[in-house]
């Protein structure tokens, strides 16, 4: 087991410096970036660019100021904000704790709908459980999840007036735990839905592909009812597969979160990031790149932790 | 049933697909309603009609009213419309003509070419694209074919991982062994051995693709990345909805470009569904529903 995960290990790393790289390159690219916004009219000469630049370390080749950010990071140093002078790090600080209980409630919701209606669907082909599937699927892909967002404030704020559409505390600090949970409902539902579709999808042929194999025969020929059968060696057989799924689509829920934290104002890092584009704070668009690419190989990892102990061939094969 | 389905051609299977030819259909119908009933009906996307006043609600002149500035919407929903086609398909081909060689030379090349590229679609794919999509968008600026360009180049790591697996299953296989042994260089083998075997998954993906493509393009011009007024995109048209006197009271503002979109990306979905049974005749999905 410990050669297995520090194999694992040795693989996350590269792709670790592979995306700070890639992102890093992007922003630089960017020539000019901050100093653009001393434009034409603010008064600035060259020579304060040229100072400005100096005092940022701008005017470093770019393998080198990549490196020395580098550094910085192995000691916890994010580098300050070019907006407000803050640190980087303690502004992402801040905002962890928000994103991880949106993006964790809207995962383990969509799981916890996804793996019982999976089965139920593979279990009863062609049922109302199995057309709620389809359903769902559909939703989940084809429905932008802006456009939920869009839809959920509709319905449920403005139209039933039942939930508060914007940030996470009605007084704007906290205010009891019943609060919180009402302004959580909508946008973790989002992030909920647009990922439930595929979990699904995938929970249901995974089940359906397990149940052709020999030991299912086996095991209803010593008499189990279809439930046991169903439920203690499809469902046991097709985990693995629905690991993959939720493995690969970690990225995606991501993604889908940050837009989500945009539309409703949730305090969390996808907004943090969009302020951060959009002001051109590249130190703090690399911050929170640091962290989602951290999360995702974090998350890998412990997925992959969770193979290990599910499947002993995972453990002990070759690879 | 199981014999007569292998000896047709795969058209014949696709078109038999009722769900498949009714996505097909109403896609083909979105793109020349897109490019042709403006010029039928003389719509213009960048006129403000200033008689019509501005926020004007549906009526016989305007049948989706008026936006912030008295431009016609329907007109604008073409346009939109004709942006975000033209972004999905074309980003689509993209991430294909990029994915499908690259998954060609590292799974039968393999060694450094393997590595290399599976590496990069690795850190492709751990990132969540609309991060990466975003930062390069702000970059090199927010015009339809840069953003065709980003979603392109970025989309290619799936393709080329399905082009990878199965061409590593074929390279194995005796014929291309045998091609070896009469003398064929790689290029030929590739093109004539290999390519022809391991491109039938590609089909699919294709559509699905640019359903991706097509909703990322929307959330980034919806967000104020993507594609900006005064050019429409069916993503800018639901931003005035962001205005929660829009979102209430004038639905019809919003409500049409996001069912444009269901509906676009559904078909391409279906088709992609589709173009799957007709092409491998051993993976039927209805037979998979027993």
């Amino acid at each position: 087991m410990g050669r297995y995960l520090r194999r694992r290990l040795l693989t996350a790393i590269p792709v670790f410096f592979g995306i700070t790289i890639l992102v890093f390159c992007m922003l630089n690219l960017a020539q000019g970036s901050i100093l653009d916004l001393m434009g034409e009219g603010s008064g600035a000469t060259d020579a304060d660019r040229a100072a400005l630049a100096a005092s940022l370390g701008l005017d470093l080749p770019l393998p080198q100021r990549y490196l020395m950010w580098l550094g910085d990071l192995l000691r916890g140093d994010l580098g300050v904000s070019y907006a407000n002078g803050k640190p980087v790090a303690g502004l992402i600080a801040q905002r962890v704790g928000p994103s991880l209980l949106l993006t964790g409630t809207g995962v383990v919701l969509a799981v916890a709908i996804a793996l019982p209606l999976g089965v139920l669907a593979a279990w009863k082909p062609r049922s109302g459980w199995d057309k709620a599937a389809s359903a769902l699927s559909l939703i989940s892909f084809g429905v932008p999840g802006f456009f939920l967002c869009l839809a959920g404030i509709f319905l449920f704020s403005v139209t039933l007036g039942w939930l508060p559409a914007n940030g996470m505390y009605a007084a704007g600090r906290f205010s009891g735990v019943a609060d919180l949970i009402r302004h959580l409902i909508l946008p973790a539902g989002v992030v909920c839905l647009s990922s439930v579709g595929e979990l699904v999808k995938q929970t249901r042929a995974a089940c359906l592909e397990a149940l052709g194999e020999d030991y299912i025969r086996t095991a209803r020929a010593k008499g189990l009812t279809d439930g046991a059968v169903m439920v203690r060696h499809a469902f046991r057989g097709a985990l693995i597969p629905v690991l993959t799924t939720i493995l690969s689509h970690i990225p995606h829920i991501l993604g889908g979160s940050v837009v989500v934290e945009q539309i409703f104002g949730w305090p969390g890092m996808g907004s943090l990031l969009f302020s951060g584009i959009s002001g051109r704070d590249y130190t703090v668009v690399m911050g929170v790149t640091v962290v989602i690419a951290l999360t995702v190989l974090l998350t890998n990892l412990l997925l992959d932790l969770v193979y290990g102990l599910a499947d002993p061939r995972v453990r002990y094969g070759k690879e | 049933m199981g014999e007569t389905r292998l000896d047709r051609s795969p058209w014949a299977r696709f078109r038999v697909d009722r769900r498949a030819m009714a996505c097909l259909i109403v896609l083909c119908l979105e793109v020349l309603a897109v490019l042709l009933l403006p010029l039928v009906l003389d719509l213009e996307p960048n006129v403000s009609d200033l008689e019509a006043g501005f926020w004007a609600p549906p009526s016989a002149e305007h049948l989706l009213g008026t936006d912030d500035v008295g431009r016609d919407l329907l007109a604008r929903l073409f346009s939109g419309g004709r942006v975000s086609l033209f972004i999905g398909l074309t980003s689509a081909a993209i991430s294909a003509a990029v994915g499908v060689p690259l998954g060609l030379l590292a799974g039968y090349r393999r060694g450094a070419w393997e590595f290399w590229i599976m590496r990069l679609a690795d850190i492709f794919q751990t990132f969540p694209s609309i991060v990466l999509v975003l930062c390069l968008v702000t970059v090199v600026g927010p015009s339809a074919s840069n953003i065709v360009l980003v979603l392109g180049l970025l989309g290619w790591t799936g393709i080329a991982r399905l082009v990878y697996g199965n061409t590593l299953a074929v390279r194995e296989r005796e014929y291309v062994l045998a091609a070896k042994a009469l003398g064929a260089r790689t290029g030929t083998i590739l093109r004539r051995n290999v390519l022809p075997n391991v491109v039938s998954p590609v089909w699919c993906s294709i559509p699905l693709r640019a359903g991706r493509a097509i909703l990322s393009e929307s959330s980034l011009s919806f967000l104020g990345f993507g594609i900006r007024t005064p050019q429409a995109s069916w993503g800018n048209m639901i931003q005035y909805a962001s205005n929660l006197t829009v979102l209430t009271t004038r639905p019809w503002v919003w409500v049409p470009p996001g069912l444009c979109i269901i509906l676009t990306v559904l078909c391409l979905a279906g088709i992609g569904d589709g173009l799957r049974d007709a092409l491998d005749p051993r993976f039927d999905s209805r037979r998979s529903r027993p």
